[in-house]
């Protein structure tokens, strides 16, 4: 491939295996003696387990054993955890009930696992676990938040009287509400925030393996962050001590967030591979993805902004019910505190800003983190109530944002964040420009005399990426650091592998991060490989979400690269008898500068392992390690300008040009960056037209197939038109913000600004299906579509 | 009950025993062992299972390994010419037309058979139609749209090219 540095767009690596079919995925993995396992689920949200009958599925043929919950606790297998804790401003903890891998007593949701049968076929394994009799006690269920709140509602654990988890609250609640009591206007707006299902085209599986002489397990799944599923696994399921479990995370079909959490089948696959001695596979199939992947979003907001007689915001009031679902998922509990209520400051200069979080169980799937994470669920709030206020005063949407926007870095804001760079006109010009809003009347007035409505929405987005410091996150509850490592081994031969703890599950990261080696050594990226998502391989690390494999990743890269350089030198100012400070590595080659001596890479890298002429006292080799703690969050910005045509006859709603203009620092692939930007444009725009996890009245989740929830294809949504400015991020080597998860926080807004723009009423809820933006079009019936 | 299925599969005689209900799908991969054919869903909507049944794309999930029995089957291993990757793969990569690559090998097959069928240069509009029956979650389908009118103008000039 050549010399291919930073800002190179440098076609990918990984994809000949993916191009033909050699990819290896959790289930393309076969071992000697396999079995497989199909969970036995809970056909009911909320019922009492009186018995389970498995006579009839134990004399069936291939069985090997059924397996219930009674059992795993009797073998000490730990408890589901949640791994952030929160406080309700009243002092008191969380209030957390116990999640079994398997339920002996009472199931809390549809799909729920309540025994797993293994078999030789998975076919058998399917048709006994059909087989099994579980004799279940019904009770009353509950869905919906506010009715989970309410008096006399189902309780669903003991632990959480009213079904209440925390009652949360950040900034600071007094000067909010005398920025109110002055205020020369006000904009109210309730808003739903939908509950979604991430989805990943690769759905779960696992692969487990248990050696009885060396009582060690291997297990092959789907994870972001295979580290952390082993450190999770071995320290609070007790299924083996670190040392003994090999968590490998292969090629990985997708994860945006649902693959980071270590869910009760991979636990449950561990148990029982030590329990029948053979291998055990499960792999999960879409329904059960769509009932157990931990789904995201689900927040109800009542909110408000004050603003003084000059459109300038004095003031945000808000006021959020999340819904967590039945039990606690991994990191549910940070999703609608620190990852959202932080970023309620929008791009904008807020002086004041009080929020209040209540979240609450409910008999619906857990609800953790998908792609955004709190950070969609701040900025549609924000946008839209923006938008709102813009249109409210008369002011155009973009006047009034830019008024508002922080003009100076750094800037703190009243919910804990630090900016530390921006340049928020920069994009939102560019954007305008691009989508040229000021031709924008004209276009309107084209489409209404072809019977269309046309309308045009902003949404200026910031998000916190790379989360950041451990101790930072750790005094806010977290129970990990957010650091990273690496290690970068040179070769004897001068070939360079570089192991990382970040994980890639579509990313592209064997290129990128071939491309940071290739820019520091000038050494061609064919000669880098990158190594990562095998515990046995890799040192520690903390794998890939929150768009941190940039600007968390990579600069532990760079700090180890930075060491890497400085022995490589010293050996080659030995061998060349010069000083240490001469020497320049250009081209990949150890120059001494201002004369014509140098060394090849690959000669000193021999010179490091053959070390018969080191420096004196210098150890031999070429390989370092580092961990890179970050310093700050990162926070990439845009403007995303959404231009849609609605048809008033049926609804429809056509996205005819979509801007989008990014800041995320610097760039190290532009190609891999814009396909992570269309990617998740595409998420944000099924969230805001198509996609809604839905359940009846009895908790049962009615859009579990890909025929009743709407995923975007492909002309549901249009060819993107993308750019970027760059502030450089001060907070790291490399400048790098992260672009991961943008697409899908900036877009959701934008289309709905749009939509409501052209039919002229702001009531409108996601997903804004043809039936609903219809309603709402219809003079009179301005509130029916909420 | 079981059943011998003979096919050509990837251009080779391939013939085993399999239990009646065994789908295409898990004939070619876990029979075969051909594992680039992948599994997204179960309710033939997603398309990640798509291969050539006697030169129709096909959701394998769709058929039983004994409805192909005597036909002729090509998945995205045998798409390649030895090394030499067919047009549609290397636009695939060329205009990073996949990231998890997931959705890949049934969108190749898929886009393969589309150009196939048009004959001629693709427009936008007709590639997003035609891929109606195949979910990406990642890329957003935008540049797998690229991929697919790129492959699809250069296939266009090579056929002019030997006529
Ligand atoms: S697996 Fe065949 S269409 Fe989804
Ligand atoms: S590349 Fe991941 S689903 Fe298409």
């Amino acid at each position: 491939m050549g010399v291919q540095g930073i800002g190179a767009r440098a076609l990918r690596k990984e994809d000949k295996r993916f191009i033909t079919g050699k990819g290896r995925y959790t289930d393309d993995m076969v071992l000697p003696r396999m079995t497989y396992a199909a969970f036995v689920r809970s056909p009911h949200a909320h019922a009492k387990i009186k018995g389970i009958d498995a006579s009839a599925a134990l004399a069936m043929p291939g069985v090997e054993a059924v397996l219930t919950g009674e059992q795993l606790v009797g073998d000490g297998i730990g408890n589901l955890i949640c791994g952030w804790m929160i406080h309700s401003k009243d002092g008191s903890p969380m209030n957390m009930g116990a999640w079994r891998a398997l339920e002996p007593e009472t199931v809390r949701f549809v799909g729920q696992a309540v025994a797993v049968v293994i078999a030789d076929t998975q076919g058998q394994a399917r048709d006994a676990a059909d087989a099994v009799v579980v004799d279940y006690e019904e009770l009353p269920a509950v869905v919906d938040m506010s009715a989970a709140m309410a008096p006399g509602a189902p309780q669903l654990h003991p632990e959480a009287p009213g079904n209440v988890i925390y009652d949360w609250e950040i900034g600071d609640e007094a000067a909010t509400n005398a920025a109110f009591d002055s205020a020369a206007h006000v904009t109210r707006l309730d808003i739903t925030n939908n509950r979604l299902v991430p989805n990943p085209m690769e759905p779960r599986a696992a692969l487990a393996d248990y050696d009885t002489a060396e009582e060690h397990y291997t297990l092959y799944t789907t994870s972001q962050n295979p580290h952390v599923a082993r450190l999770v696994l071995s320290a609070f399921y007790n299924v083996a001590p670190e040392h003994k479990l090999r968590v490998i995370a292969p090629d990985v079909g997708g994860g945006f967030g649902s693959k980071i959490f270590i869910y009760p089948e991979e636990i449950v696959a561990l148990w029982a591979s030590k329990r029948v001695g053979r291998p055990v596979k499960w792999v999960s199939d879409r329904t059960e993805a769509f009932l157990t992947d931990a789904h995201g979003r689900d927040h109800k907001t009542e909110a408000e902004l004050a603003l003084d007689a000059n459109n300038k915001i004095t003031g945000f009031r808000v006021k959020t019910v999340a819904n967590l679902g039945a039990y606690m998922s991994l990191f549910s509990s940070s999703v609608p505190t620190y990852l959202y209520a932080t970023l309620l400051s929008g791009q904008y200069d807020i002086p004041n800003i009080h929020c209040n979080v209540k979240t609450v169980y409910t008999n619906t799937t857990p609800v953790d983190a998908y792609r955004g994470a709190g950070r969609p669920e701040a900025t549609f709030l924000v946008e839209r109530i923006i938008e709102t206020a813009a249109r409210e005063v008369g002011m155009s949407p973009a006047e009034f944002r830019r008024k508002n926007f922080i003009q100076a870095f750094p800037h703190q804001t009243p919910v804990i964040m630090c900016y530390d760079a921006g340049d928020y006109n920069a994009t939102l010009d560019a954007a305008l420009k691009a989508i040229d809003y000021d031709g924008f009347p004209a276009r309107k007035s084209e489409a209404a005399s072809r019977g269309k409505l046309r309308g045009l929405g902003l949404s200026c987005y910031i998000e916190a990426c790379g989360i950041a410091p451990s101790a930072a996150v750790g005094s806010l509850g977290a129970g990990v650091g957010l650091w990273e490592s690496a290690e970068v081994r040179v070769n004897p031969v001068g070939t360079i592998e570089v192991l990382t703890g970040s994980h890639s599950h579509g990313q592209g990261h064997e290129t990128t991060f071939a491309q940071l080696i290739s820019e520091r050594f000038g050494v061609d990226t064919d000669a880098v490989s990158i190594v990562h998502g095998d515990t046995d391989k890799v040192q520690f690390g903390m794998g890939t979400y929150g768009s941190r494999s940039g600007a968390v990743g990579m600069s532990a890269i760079v700090k180890a690269l930075d060491k890497v350089e400085a022995k490589a030198k010293k050996i080659a100012a030995h061998l060349m008898e010069a000083s240490e400070g001469d020497i320049q590595i250009e081209g990949g080659e150890l120059k001494v500068a201002g004369t014509d001596k140098k060394l090849s890479f690959t000669e000193v890298a021999l010179a490091a392992y053959t070390a018969h002429n080191l420096p004196e006292g210098m150890e031999p080799g070429l390989k370092e390690g580092a961990f890179y703690d970050p310093s700050n969050f990162t926070f990439p910005a845009g403007t995303y300008a959404c231009e849609v045509e609605v048809d008033p006859d049926t609804g429809k709603t056509e996205i005819v040009n979509f801007v989008a203009a990014d800041d995320f620092g610097k760039v190290i692939n532009p190609m891999i960056v814009e396909g992570q930007v269309h990617g998740g444009l595409t998420q944000g725009i099924g969230q805001a037209l198509l996609e809604n996890a839905a359940y009846d009245e009895n908790g049962q989740l009615v859009t579990a197939s890909y025929m009743d929830y709407a995923m975007p294809r492909a002309d549901d949504v249009p060819s993107y038109n993308l750019l970027t400015t760059e502030t450089i991020c001060p907070g790291n080597p490399l400048g790098m913000k992260g672009c991961g998860e943008a697409g899908a926080i900036g877009s959701p807004p934008a289309v709905i600004n749009a939509i409501t723009d052209a039919i002229g009423n702001n009531h409108l809820s996601m997903p804004a299906t043809a039936e609903k933006v219809w309603l709402a079009a219809q003079p009179g019936l301005s509130q029916a579509a909420e | 009950m079981m059943s011998k299925v003979t096919m050509r599969l990837n251009g080779k005689t391939v013939s085993a025993d399999v239990e009646d209900r065994t789908l295409l799908v898990h004939f070619i991969r876990e029979t075969q062992g051909l594992t680039g054919t992948h599994v997204g869903c179960d309710t033939s909507q997603c398309g990640a299972c798509v291969v050539h049944v006697d030169g129709k794309a096909v959701k394998s999930c769709t058929m039983l390994a004994a409805q192909a029995d005597g036909s002729d089957v090509l998945t995205v291993e045998g798409l390649a010419n030895g090394d030499e990757l067919h047009p549609v793969q290397a636009a695939f990569r060329e205009n990073h037309g996949l990231q998890c690559g997931f959705c890949t090998p049934g969108m190749i097959m898929t886009a393969v058979d589309m150009i196939e069928r048009h004959g001629a240069k693709l427009d936008e509009k007709t590639i997003r139609h035609e891929l109606e029956g195949n979910i990406c979650r990642c890329t957003g389908y935008h540049n797998i749209v690229k991929a697919i009118k790129a492959a699809s103008d250069q296939m266009a000039g090579m056929k002019t090219a030997t006529e």
